[in-house]
């Protein structure tokens, strides 16, 4: 059960936006395909969709070859970033459409439909037309217009792109509940790590049309294969050949062993955490994470000079496994 | 909203000229049509109106611009389709030679169509002074009306919301029906009032076409006649009759447009 | 894509150009053919006679001044649309669009009727030496009648879409109205107003109910191109005919072609 993707390709002209690319998802799970723009994984999921034909390649969906299956036969729900909302017609009319054009009895559909209603908090606002609804209340209409007919899989294109910071956050949280309890497949498209990685069981990580990496969100985040895993989803230090987060940049006081001299150039308050902005005698220039209750035991102030080095850090080899290094523990 | 005329006195003389322009051009002229057209009293209007020409030729017009409307409503969603949604060698030439009929003078429309559809028919079909005639001059006239409204409401449609759809299991007619044409049908219905109005009091094509039989002598057409004939009254009252019929539809399809635009954004 | 759906695809298409095809542009065809059938020499000494010649020229004056009347109109009234208040914008805009709604033969009439003898403005205007109808006049006037709306249509939403804030900015800097208009206003609906020109000039050029019943047809003197077309085919000169109607077409044409561009230049 679950999808197979395997060795799909597409082009758009010269461009490859899909270079054979196979991966593997679960029955149930919620996975996210995260990337910049241009990487493909819009084209890859309208391609599971049947919105796009790929030129190569096999789309297995709950073990059915679906490759040349019409978009209206593979039973998925999709769901757009601008909502596609129907709006010449009610939000009860929306929700209902799969279900009225499949001829079910009425009964059966405002039944359904209620259900749905229920489901997404939308109740009350049935009669109304998607234009006197606020962006989030048009997303989650969109979503159980898509569930309405029970489809195998739920594919989600940047589904809270258009929509407001604290919004966007909202309805993280309520995606995430919301498949708790209805169990389908679900895979969504953002270039948001932070989003990917709040709300996906497994995240796939793609870049120029190829898959750089797939895993649970901690895997990503403490065993990144490649640079652009590592840059990509989250904040990284570059020194030389070494890849650093920012809150594994230790500060000291005073000279220690593997140590190197550098200049606070600037400290920033963000809240909770400190940004503690470095300059090295080379000009190179670093930026450090932690805590403000530990910046301010150590006294930092702008233009102090002070002593750092990484806990832990990565090193890519061109052509082997990434390694990491580790001070020994203090 | 700040006003490029010097203050007050400039939009106040600037309403003055576009009132006295209009007046004169426009109003002043139709005023002195409706006072004719009544200057005999009611009864003598109503007598215009029901003289056997005068109902023929408005029967006629009236029968004539209603299967020309319905005929370019498919006809020219067909088209416009054809011109957004379709692409083959030649459709940006196509797309331009809609407006010929806008162009050119109404008589040479009539001249245009009787070469190939008249007495010297190269392929055999004449419809001179005959009421196919007179439909064919009107279809013509009217053609680019409904392809101008619908094509770039076309242009605009969200596809997404026809992907939503297909996603949802609805079939291209499915989507058709139910998605695509509902939000076309404020501009068809537009055009479809153009078309109307315009056909309705058509006449250049026709001067040719229709020979000066009264089976097929349209409204237009009669009120020429009766004017060379001196009978000025009798032509003012029919031709406020088709004025206000023509007012009477374009408000009533501008009522209707208005509110299947009610959900819009 | 399913086999059902590229069949309904080119039968569409197909519909579409036969409609085309047997409706316009084999009819247009027909009227290059007919009007070379006795060779160019003969349609061209047809459409240079001196009534011919004079029938153009008439046309194409006519047009000119209507043309140009109406887009100063056209403009300033768009201007007051846009960026004044006043109560009866409704008025105002039913009026402009008017002429859509009204047969030219009625157009012809109402003028006819008022610059009559019997007329409320013809007595007067005849007894002072004022000739209107059945002179240049009263052609002129029918021909403004009919081709009013179009470059206030077009200017209107222009002017809307480019709001006042470059015209508010021009003011702050110390620019009268004229120059603000001259200078910013202007610049800015130049494709909107040539757009405007252009339908305006198409519809001026091809003017022919009202301007029949207005001018009294006097060949040589009152007869535009389109009554001339008329006159050679009533007298089965038909070459003549022909040929003024291919010239007309070809204006047509070269309109088209104006419009195409000028359409694309507002797009944009």
């Amino acid at each position: 059960m679950g999808i197979s993707i395997e060795g799909v390709s597409k082009k758009f002209g010269d461009f490859v936006a899909l270079d054979e690319v196979s991966i593997e998802v679960p029955d149930g799970a919620l996975t996210a395909l995260l990337g910049p723009s241009g990487s493909g994984k819009s084209t890859l999921l309208r391609v599971i969709a049947g919105l796009e034909q790929p030129d190569g390649g096999r789309v297995v969906i709950s073990d059915r070859d679906t490759t040349d299956v019409s978009v209206q036969d593979r039973g998925v729900g999709f769901v757009f970033q601008h909502y596609a909302a129907f709006k010449h017609m009610t939000v009860l009319d929306n929700i209902a459409f799969g279900l009225t054009i499949r001829k079910r009895p009425k009964q059966e559909i405002e039944k359904r439909v209620q259900e749905l209603v229920r489901l997404v908090h939308l109740e009350g606002f049935t009669d109304r037309y998607p234009s006197q609804l606020s962006g989030g209340q048009r997303q989650r209409m969109a979503l159980a217009r898509a569930l309405a007919v029970e489809p195998k899989v739920l594919l989600l294109d940047e589904p809270f792109g258009a929509l407001d910071a604290n919004v966007r956050k909202e309805l993280r949280v309520w995606l995430r509940r919301l498949h708790d309890e209805v169990h389908v497949t679900t895979i969504f498209v953002t270039h948001d790590q932070e989003e990917a990685m709040d709300v996906a069981e497994q995240i796939v990580v793609m870049n120029e049309g190829r898959i750089e990496q797939t895993g649970a969100p901690r895997d990503l985040y403490d065993h990144p294969k490649t640079e652009f895993v590592m840059g990509f989803v989250g904040p990284v230090n570059r020194r030389g050949a070494l890849f650093i987060r920012p809150h594994d940049l230790e500060i000291l006081a005073a000279p220690a062993l593997e140590a190197e001299e550098a200049m606070i150039e600037r400290m920033v308050h963000l809240g909770f955490e400190a940004r503690v902005e470095l300059l090295l005698p080379d000009g190179e220039q670093l930026w450090a994470q932690m805590t403000l209750a530990e910046a301010e035991l150590m006294e930092l102030r702008d233009g102090q000079i002070v002593y750092v080095r990484p806990r832990r850090a990565k090193v890519f080899e061109p052509n082997g496994e990434p390694s990491t290094q580790e001070l020994a523990a203090a | 909203m700040v006003a490029p005329l010097p203050r007050l006195g400039g939009a106040a003389l600037g309403r003055g000229l576009v009132t006295a322009y209009l007046s004169l051009i426009v109003l002043i002229p139709i005023a002195a049509l409706v006072a004719k057209s009544t200057e005999g009293g009611l009864g003598e209007f109503w007598d215009s109106l029901t003289s056997p020409l005068a109902v023929s030729a408005l029967k006629l017009t009236l029968i004539a611009s209603v299967i020309v409307t319905l005929v370019n409503v498919i006809a020219g969603t067909a088209i416009a389709w054809v011109l957004v949604r379709d692409s083959f060698p030649g459709k940006r030439i196509l797309n331009s030679v809609i407006d010929l009929p806008f162009a050119l003078p109404t008589v040479v429309a009539g001249i245009t169509l009787l070469a190939l559809y008249g007495t010297d028919s190269p392929v055999g079909i004449n419809v001179a002074f005959t009421r196919a005639g007179v439909v064919l001059a009107l279809l013509f006239v009217t053609l680019p009306f409904v392809v101008r409204a619908v094509q770039p409401v076309l242009l605009e449609l969200d596809r997404e919301m026809e992907e939503a759809a297909a996603s949802l299991g609805a079939g291209p007619l499915t989507t058709f029906r139910r998605i695509i044409l509902p939000n076309l049908t404020p501009a068809i219905l537009a055009g479809a009032a153009l078309a109307f109005a315009r056909a309705i009091g058509e006449f250049g094509s026709l001067v040719l076409l229709s020979g000066n039989l009264p089976r097929t002598q349209v409204s237009s057409l009669f009120i020429f006649s009766q004017i060379e004939s001196g009978n000025t009254s009798g032509a003012a009252a029919v031709s406020v009759t088709l004025l206000v019929i023509a007012l009477v539809v374009l408000l009533l399809i501008g009522r209707l447009t208005h509110w299947s635009l009610r959900h819009a954004r | 894509m399913p086999a059902s759906r590229t069949a309904s695809r080119l039968g569409l298409r197909f519909f579409a150009l036969g409609y085309l095809s047997m409706l316009l542009l084999i009819p247009v065809g027909m009227i290059f053919y007919r009007a070379f059938e006795h060779g160019a020499g003969a349609a061209w000494d047809a459409v240079t006679t001196p009534e011919a010649l004079h029938a153009f020229y008439l046309t194409i004056l006519i047009a000119a001044i209507a043309v140009s009347a109406n887009t100063i109109f056209g403009v300033g009234c768009a201007l007051l649309v846009v960026r004044t208040k006043f109560r009866g914008k409704a008025l105002l805009n039913a009026a402009i669009d008017l002429p859509f709604a009204i047969s030219p033969v009625v157009i012809g009439l109402s003028l006819y009727l008022l610059y009559g003898r019997e007329g409320w403005f013809g007595g007067w205007l005849l007894d002072n030496g004022f000739q209107i109808l059945f002179s240049l006049p009263g052609m002129v006037l029918a021909t403004i009648f009919v081709s009013l709306p179009f470059v206030v249509r077009e200017v209107v939403p222009v002017l809307h879409e480019i709001g006042d804030e470059q015209e508010q900015a021009a003011h702050t800097l110390g620019a009268n109205w004229w120059q603000t208009f001259w200078r910013i206003t202007l610049p800015a609906i130049r494709w909107g107003v040539a757009y405007g020109v252009v339908l305006a000039t198409a519809r001026a050029l091809g003017e022919f109910g009202a301007v029949a019943i207005v001018s009294g047809r006097v060949t040589g003197e009152t007869e535009t191109a389109p009554l001339w077309v008329w006159r050679e085919f009533g007298q089965f000169n038909l070459t003549g005919a022909y040929s003024a109607s291919l010239v007309l077409a070809m204006l047509a044409i070269g309109t088209l072609l104006a419009m195409n561009a000028f359409r694309r230049k507002e797009a944009a």
